[in-house]
């Protein structure tokens, strides 16, 4: 399936495999990864893949992951399949979303 | 012009030539198209909403198989709540076979899952995922048609109402502007037509569907809540759902236009003929028989059924109270052998317990059973089967029958029976109920006590004929009702008699 991976690993296969669903190349779009890209940095450094899925290019995709919104994140790996919709603004959430932590704490986080 | 246009190819022509309405697409629902003058508006999005079980995930599974099938307009379904096996068996139910449908790519299913308890929600998003994959499903078939079931259970699934009533809004939209013939299904709501208010983004045509179960008898019935420039009934219609999928009855033609023939069929008896100016009821006339029990009601009538059948014709008799089996047997017992013509296919006996169902959902069977058979004779056994419902009811439900039947020039006995001794006084309530005004033909059967067997038959009324006014004497023997040779004084109260 063609798609675009950043950062290009070769070799040992990533614990984390995460695939970010945008539609069109937005400012929403770009705000997304480049807050993922953020997370992913401080928090899973090395050990990550992210894969941007461009529904427009690829729409058939979006079925097989359910996908209705956009921007779209899914944890693929590791298991089990997790999604966080929405420009990924909210660092905390996006970390409860992933389980890099606990939900309690989310909570106090929101409000 | 017809009093009822016949199905699919009257309404299309109809649609079609009536100025000033929208262009409609049929949906091959039997009735429907006729109650909305030719189907749903064209390339617009329509709402469907009712309660949870009132059909309609089958409405719309109908709409798109009819469309792939009937119309060649291929369509895809949308399901936010029903698994593939559940979606297959359905359609199965209805008699498609959704695989091969598939693989020709005259429909797409579309399934979209969304789990709140999956899904985290951060910064802003939109639907755009879920319109490419409409476009994709839309394409992938050349789509005239969709059916989304049921679109509100985004609401479930994700938290921002507020960007998600922004996209249907959006959705809808979208769907006119590729003209695609949309159907939406909506759950009903407390004090809304739907729960999240779908009905206000959807401004072209807005069908309710309701099951009501009273007195544990359940009825289903269809209104049109609106039709933007069309006109429609506003009625509410009786719908059955069974194996042929959705009917409607389009039951409200009320329009005395059938015509009155000139042409007679025998009662069976060739005494009671005789009473009838000789010849017997007016084909296409409507008969009620009443009397207190035990008089010979349905054996007057088994007489007719047999008669018709012996004459070539065929017929359809409606019994309530007896198995088919029973009925068959007992006017074997009085010499009328029913069995003969059940087996040559001229005699049809339908039963069911009046309990079973509501009156119009019995009319609605009745319709069904009546277009499919095709009957040239029919007999209701017995009419007062019917009094769970109100009077007011009752009286609608006949009318729609009687007029159905007369449109059709269906010659029809209704048996009905009186309380009490039967006597003309005490028969005040059937006047008062209206049901005999509605009949061109009354008679009268009372017995007298102590003679086993011994019946009175009085004409009260036929209109249009000639007919005894005299009271004859019969009884019922195992070869039939024969006449006695004596005849009784007329009775003097005949304040209902027409001539």
């Amino acid at each position: 399936m063609p798609r675009k991976k950043t950062p290009a690993p070769r070799g040992k296969a990533k614990e984390w495999i995460l695939r970010l669903y945008i539609a069109g190349h937005s400012a929403r779009a770009a705000a997304a990864l480049q807050n993922l890209q953020a997370i992913c940095e401080q928090h899973l450094s090395g050990r990550y893949e992210i894969e941007v899925v461009d529904l427009l290019k690829h729409p058939q995709l979006a079925r097989g992951d359910q996908i209705v919104a956009v921007p779209t994140l899914v944890r693929r790996l590791p298991q089990p399949i997790k999604r966080i919709i929405g420009d990924l603004s909210n660092a905390e959430r996006v970390l409860v979303g992933l389980d890099l932590r606990p939900r309690g704490r989310s909570a106090r986080v929101a409000i | 012009m017809p009093t009822r246009t016949k199905r699919l190819g009257g309404s299309r022509t109809r649609s079609s030539t009536t100025r000033k309405t929208l262009p409609k697409t049929p949906t091959g629902i039997t009735g429907f198209d006729d109650i909305t003058e030719g189907g749903l508006p064209r390339g617009r999005p329509t709402l469907i909403a009712g309660g949870p079980g009132c059909g309609k995930t089958l409405f719309g599974l109908e709409f798109l198989m009819k469309g792939a099938v009937q119309f060649d307009e291929p369509g895809v379904f949308v399901t936010f709540e029903e698994t593939a096996a559940d979606l297959e068996l359905n359609v199965r139910s209805l008699g498609y076979d959704l695989p091969v449908l598939i693989k020709q790519k005259r429909i797409c299913i579309e399934y979209v899952r969304v789990e709140r308890s999956e899904i985290e929600e951060t910064g802003e998003y939109n639907l755009e995922a879920l319109f490419i994959r409409l476009d994709d499903a839309l394409r992938s078939v050349k789509a005239k048609r969709i059916v989304l079931d049921t679109v509100e259970s985004l609401f479930g699934g994700l938290a921002d109402t507020g960007v998600l009533r922004a996209e249907l809004r959006r959705l809808f939209g979208w769907l006119k502007e590729r003209k695609i013939t949309a159907l939406i299904t909506g759950e009903k709501g407390e004090k809304t037509l739907t729960r999240q208010g779908l009905e206000e983004y959807v401004s072209d045509c807005v069908i309710a569907l309701d099951h009501r179960v009273i007195d544990q008898i359940s009825t289903r019935r269809l209104r049109v809540v609106k039709y933007r420039g069309s006109s429609h009934g506003t009625n509410e219609y009786p719908f059955l759902i069974d194996r042929n999928g959705i009917a409607v009855l389009p039951v409200t033609s009320l329009q005395l236009q059938h015509k009155a023939s000139e042409e007679f069929v025998s009662t069976g008896l060739p005494w009671l003929d005789e009473m009838f100016n000789g010849h017997g009821y007016f084909r296409g006339s409507s008969v009620l028989l009443s009397g207190s029990a035990g008089t010979g009601k349905t054996s007057v009538a088994g007489h007719f059924l047999e008669a018709a059948c012996r004459n070539g014709e065929r017929a359809l008799c409606f019994t309530f109270e007896e198995s088919p089996s029973q009925f068959v047997r007992n006017m074997g017992s009085i010499g009328i052998d029913l069995d003969k013509w059940l087996r040559k296919g001229l005699l049809r006996i339908n039963a069911a317990r009046p309990t079973i169902y509501g009156l119009e959902t019995h009319l609605a069977t009745m319709h069904r059973d009546i277009d499919e058979f095709k009957p040239s004779v029919v007999v209701v056994d017995p009419l007062s089967s019917f009094e769970g419902g109100t009077r007011g009811e009752i009286h609608a439900t006949l009318i729609r029958l009687i007029d159905y039947l007369k449109t059709l020039q269906i010659t029809a006995v209704f048996t009905h029976l009186i309380p009490g001794t039967g006597t003309l006084s005490s028969v005040e309530q059937l006047i008062e109920g209206g049901v005999s005004s509605l009949m061109d033909t009354w008679i009268l059967l009372r017995n007298t006590l102590g003679s086993q067997g011994v019946s009175h038959l009085l004409i009260v009324k036929s209109r249009g004929m000639p007919h005894s006014a005299d009271e004859r004497t019969f009884r019922i023997t195992y070869d039939g009702l024969a006449a006695d040779g004596t005849q009784l004084a007329a009775l003097p109260q005949s304040g209902n008699r027409k001539r």
